[in-house]
């Protein structure tokens, strides 16, 4: 059964290795010491179980399962317990919260021994990005590289089926989502979901147009121009005062 | 809990209570009294009304004027003469309305200046009644209020203290510093030995220095060792670190425990936003009557977020640079190509 261990500490990753050499069917396939590394090695070796630390360089352990299509199944290792209820949200086989001992270590892996032998359906993971303190920026594939972007940069999104458009200076990247989860996510930061198929950044809001009998148009500095629905005015006006 | 509001609410209707109850009280009165001077119906009406709605007036006045201004020192003196005060003008008024009405009945003129002594005591009664309930009420009131400000600053200073203590434990570096003690036991124990010493160390500086101490460069460099020791067996060879200074600065004064939460902060950004090594330098110099201190972490100018102000882990240093100094320029940050540079001054008090 392969296994990688993923955490940016390497004493860490250690002790890890050290409490599973107990499974002789379990078998490292890689350490990575960052999400990128991660998600790569991931793909590569296609893992039945990782160990995931959450606080890491670059992309936290949450926005890394986001980029992954099938992820495997997650054991979270990490020294901060306001994770934890996240961690089950994503529906985690255990979560370890450093330091553990070999006895709690064995549990989890014995719940997953458990588990593993029913079919898992991994959830769509709908809060992940939200960890605290991440929820200022956006992580995408782009082709085969990673684009983190800051909200702030962001000028507009609109539906795409299954995806949602996120258009910003640098171009458009579509992400796997709904619309609703952004509307909520991006609620805090002067975001407003002003249509079905729009929710749009308030700060480059340059003016508000009347379009048709319901409906209104919104200018943003950047020249783009975004319909705007009754109800979507409605909130529009609640945000911007008017 | 009453709001202000309701609580005023509540002495409004009091009031009115009150109010009633006194009209009555001295309709019944002056009906009486006027009775014996054989007046007309109409008379006693007109004349119970007039005196009544004066006193009215009165109490409102009463009333609105110690909502602002609430007697603190002879406030018995006070009640007294505003009441002898004000029954006195409502008198006045009453008897020149009255006078102007019945000036052509000899009569009614007469009763009035016969009951005049009757008449200015009920007013002052009714009045002097009033005054008293309200000192009492806004004086309760403002107690309340006093005792609810106190018991809020109470809850602040705590949350505040338990903030501090919080911080000062430092639970995420703790418990991943005792993660890595708990992988070295097994393979290298003296290692392990080891960083549990330096864990100790660290952390009885932690707990000996209060941040209203002040300590030399010297110290301060020492127990930031400590700190950059662990934080070097936690994150291996990514984490380098450089302290640069010369003799003449080591014996400068600066805050305790100041710049170790600098270098945190510094460690966090460098660490968390790039995947490389990196190199956390810390350059002590001397300014004229200032030490100077440059922390300088390396950063990724693609992915960073625009940094507004100073980012959290600062923001507590400026809050306490403020506090000391009462300057908000001793803590300044820039950036240049690829590292994120912080520059605090700290003034040498002889």
């Amino acid at each position: 059964m392969k296994v990688i261990i993923i955490d940016d500490e390497p004493l860490a990753r250690s002790i890890v290795k050290e409490y599973l050499q107990l499974y002789k069917e379990i078998d490292i396939v890689a350490e990575c010491g960052d999400g990128f590394e991660g998600m790569k090695a991931i793909v590569q070796h296609e893992p039945a179980l990782i160990f995931l630390d959450v606080q890491m360089p670059k992309i936290n352990g949450f926005e890394m399962l986001e980029l992954i299509e099938n992820p495997p199944a997650v054991i979270f290792t990490t020294a901060f317990d306001e994770f934890a209820i996240k961690a089950f949200e994503l529906n985690a086989t255990d979560y370890l919260l450093k330091p553990f001992s070999k006895e709690r270590f064995n549990k989890a892996v014995q719940k997953y021994l458990n588990t593993s032998s029913i079919p898992a359906s991994q959830p769509v993971i709908e809060t992940a990005a939200q960890s605290p303190g991440q929820q200022n920026r956006i992580v995408v594939k782009d082709g085969s590289k990673i684009k983190i972007i800051p909200v702030n940069q962001i000028h507009y999104l609109e539906a795409a089926d299954d995806y949602v458009k996120i258009v910003t200076a640098e171009g458009q990247f579509l992400k796997k989502r709904t619309m609703s989860f952004f509307e909520q996510s991006l609620g805090v930061h002067q975001f407003v979901r002003i249509h079905r198929s729009y929710i749009v950044n308030t700060q480059l809001i340059t003016r508000i147009e009347v379009y048709e009998k319901d409906s209104h148009l919104v200018l943003l500095n950047t020249g783009a121009k975004l319909q705007v629905s009754k109800s979507g005015y409605s909130k529009l006006k609640d945000i911007l005062e008017i | 809990m009453n709001t202000p509001f309701t609580a005023r609410k509540n002495l409004v209707i009091a009031g009115i209570v009150y109010w009633a109850i006194i009209s009555i009280v001295y309709s019944i009165i002056l009906t009486g009294t006027l009775k014996n001077f054989s007046l007309t119906t109409a008379q006693v009406i007109i004349d119970t009304i007039i005196s009544n709605i004066l006193v009215t007036a009165s109490c409102v006045l009463i009333l609105n004027n110690m909502r602002y201004y609430l007697p603190r020192q002879e406030k018995y003196w006070y009640v007294l003469t505003v009441s002898l005060g004000l029954s006195g003008i409502c008198f006045l008024i009453a008897k020149g309305v009255l006078w102007i009405i019945f000036n052509d009945d000899p009569h009614y003129l007469q009763s009035f200046s016969q009951s005049t002594g009757i008449r200015y005591g009920i007013s002052f009664l009714l009045i002097g009644c009033f005054s008293m309930m309200s000192l009492l009420w806004y004086t309760q009131e403002e107690q309340k209020t006093m005792s609810e400000r106190k018991a809020d600053a109470e809850r602040l200073a705590k949350d505040a203290e338990l903030f501090k203590l919080r911080q000062q434990l430092q639970p995420h570096f703790l418990f991943n510093s005792l993660n890595s003690i708990s992988a070295l036991t097994g393979t290298q124990p003296e290692k392990a030995r080891h960083m549990i010493q330096q864990l100790s160390d660290f952390l009885r500086g932690t707990l000996k220095k209060d941040d209203q101490q002040w300590s030399t460069l010297e110290e301060e460099i020492q127990y930031l060792r400590l700190y950059l020791d662990i934080e070097k067996v936690r994150f291996g060879h990514r984490l380098q670190t450089e302290i640069i200074y010369t003799d003449e600065v080591l014996l400068l004064k600066l805050p305790s425990l100041l710049l170790q939460p600098v270098v945190e902060n510094a460690i966090k950004f460098g660490l968390y936003d790039t995947t490389g090594e990196i190199l956390i330098k810390l350059e002590a110099t001397k300014e004229n009557n200032y030490l100077k201190i440059m922390v300088q972490n390396p950063f990724d100018p693609e992915t960073s977020q625009p940094l507004k102000g100073t980012g959290f882990g600062l923001s507590s240093i400026q809050r306490r640079l403020f506090l000391l100094f009462a300057r908000q320029d001793l803590l300044k940050t820039h950036k240049n190509q690829a590292n994120f540079i912080t520059v605090i001054l700290i003034p040498q008090i002889k």
